[in-house]
């Protein structure tokens, strides 16, 4: 039987021992099981964890197009993804590669073509994961970003009020707060790490404020994340198994401690709040999800990176942006008002998430090309925000662009994103509270950039900041 | 020429000229009207021309199909003559149209 199989069938019937057992303990239970298969089993029924080891990318002109594999996690790292999908975009729009470390699979790299994938969820599903490589053995997740409607619809109905209008409201000030603080507080005259001082440190807040996570404790939270984007077999990264199922084990713990802490004070009849463990609480379709542990892992996770490496990369890639392209932070400083409109552009430019995964659910035909049933596809959004044919210019950072809004950066169709609107508003803030404090913010040196097929952000960016003189 | 009034959220009034042939989101963009995000461009994928009709026009707007149900369907203000912009096609029956916007576009 193979392993996949196996934990299917396992899947069950730890949803029956949720009940009974605490959830970290299930996943300890598993993290022990699965190194137990990686010792008594023959290597061929054990899946093959790649490893990545750095080495200099060719220039895609000496490659033949179909040796072209745009899965590198080094690709964004060593600068070489708009060349790649460039030529992707001009000579084989829908691509296929053969033998990736994460398997064959479809690159769609034009904007048109990207939206007709993502809009057809009925001939693209987007199960079982949303990355390109599936999930670790023993940590299935099960999250709404990857099922189809109408189970989809459910789930994300349940969450999205954590997002939605009536929160965001109120958002606003403890964002404007958090931005503040986190700003005055920056070590003006040094040379300091942007990604740490101010990207970081406004998203965690911002995250522990919607999981209702203790504050002085808020920086699990990126810790984790990162480890989830970090995992070898699903996102090209280098964390290892041990330390995954550690952190699985950790996270899992002190969220059902807070699940099970509000469903005591939703019990004595306290009331809720708006944060994401009260919503699901509140409604049918979620408040047992706490007894489908990979499902409340799910959730719990999607929410997590969703809410970390978008906005954080984005703040930084703008101030990098801005420095790539002087006039246009002259142009912003003469009419701040442009500061929405930059904020689409920035998400544009930077495209944090580089693509997103669907599986063919019966022949396709795409741009010429036949896409089996079966075969993985990605959507690279990262090529079609730069695609000429639809976007003039998509190589400058314009901050008046004209329909700047029409990027593909939060995926079109029913899992567009759920936290556009927050992740916008966090943008506009902090640029709002930027200006008013400084005259300039100088990138020094070359920042560094995460290893990654799927995360495209930046691990550091050193930075001086010029005040505003009074 | 006809002409449709957008009402945003907070009770602002725009007559706008009805240009017959035209997406309502596109009437609304070309006037400038605030509160229509319109991300995607008119392709039914980003659920960001929600507009509400007054109970009389719903029935002159046609059908909508399910792609644009299930983008509806992911609004909290989804309310029963709502409308995506982009799929109402306009015709001269429409002058007098009276449009409301949500207080948010998501």
């Amino acid at each position: 039987m193979k392993s996949t199989n196996l934990n299917k069938l396992i899947t069950p019937l730890s949803n029956k021992a949720a009940k009974l057992i605490p959830l970290d303990k299930q996943i300890r239970g598993m993290h022990l099981y699965q190194k137990t298969k990686r010792k008594v089993l023959p290597e061929r029924y054990l899946r093959k964890i790649p490893t990545f080891v750095e080495a200099p990318i060719p220039d895609v002109e000496t490659l033949a197009i179909e040796d072209i594999d745009v899965s590198n996690p080094f690709l964004f790292k060593q600068n070489k993804w708009q060349s790649y999908f460039k030529r992707l975009r001009d000579e084989c729009p829908v691509h296929y590669q053969a033998s990736s470390p994460f398997g064959p699979f479809w690159s769609v790299t034009r904007y048109e073509d990207i939206v007709f994938v993502d809009k057809h969820h009925d001939l693209f599903s987007a199960e079982p994961i949303i990355s390109i490589g599936d999930s670790p053995d023993g940590l299935e997740i099960e999250t709404f970003i990857a099922m189809d409607p109408p189970k989809h619809d459910e789930q994300r109905i349940a969450v999205q009020g954590v997002v939605a209008p009536k929160n965001l409201k109120e958002l606003e000030s403890v964002i404007r707060g958090h931005a503040a603080e986190i700003l005055d507080n920056v070590p003006v005259g040094e040379t300091f790490n942007w990604v740490e001082h101010v990207s970081v440190e406004l998203t965690t807040r911002m995250l522990a404020t919607l999981f209702d996570y203790p504050f002085d404790r808020r920086h699990k939270l990126p810790y984790w994340s990162d480890i989830v984007t970090g995992i070898p077999e699903t996102f090209g990264g280098t964390v290892d198994s041990d330390l995954m199922f550690n952190v699985a084990a950790e996270a899992v713990r002190e969220m059902s401690g807070i699940w099970r802490r509000k469903e005591a004070q939703k019990a004595a009849g306290e009331p809720l709040g708006y944060d994401l463990i009260s919503l699901l609480l509140s409604n049918d379709n979620t408040k047992d999800m706490i007894d489908r542990p990979m499902e409340f892992l799910g959730n719990f996770v999607l929410l997590l990176v969703g809410g970390n490496d978008t906005t954080r990369n984005s703040i930084t890639g703008g101030v990098h942006a801005l420095n790539q392209f002087p006039d246009e932070f002259k142009k912003l400083k003469r009419d701040p008002s442009l500061i929405p409109n930059m904020v689409s552009e920035i998400i544009r430019w930077q495209t944090p998430l580089a693509y997103m995964r669907r599986m063919a659910k019966e022949e396709v035909v795409l741009n010429g090309q036949t896409i089996k049933k079966g075969d993985k596809v990605l959507m690279w959004y990262v090529s079609g925000n730069r695609d000429e044919r639809r976007i003039e210019q998509p190589d400058q950072f314009i901050i008046d662009r004209k329909n700047a809004r029409n990027h593909l950066s939060f995926g079109f169709g029913t899992h567009r994103c759920m936290g556009n609107r927050l992740a916008e508003m966090q943008l506009r803030i902090i640029w709002e509270e930027i200006l008013k404090r400084f005259e300039h913010i100088e990138v020094v040196g070359e920042p560094e950039l995460v290893q990654s097929t799927f995360v495209k952000g930046y691990s550091k960016m050193m930075v001086n900041v010029t005040p505003i003189a009074h | 020429m006809g002409h449709i009034t957008f009402i945003e959220y907070d009770g602002t009034q725009h007559d706008v000229d009805l240009e017959a042939g035209k997406s309502l989101m596109q009437i609304a963009m070309d006037n400038g009207v605030p509160g229509v995000d319109a991300d995607c461009g008119g392709e039914c994928a980003c659920g960001t021309c929600h507009v509400i009709l007054e109970a009389n026009w719903f029935p002159e707007t046609g059908e909508v199909v399910d792609d644009e149900k299930q983008m509806l369907a992911m609004t909290p203000e989804q309310a029963e003559t709502s409308r995506l912009a982009c799929q109402v096609h306009t015709t001269n029956e429409m002058d007098g149209m009276v449009v409301r916007l949500p207080e948010f576009q998501m």
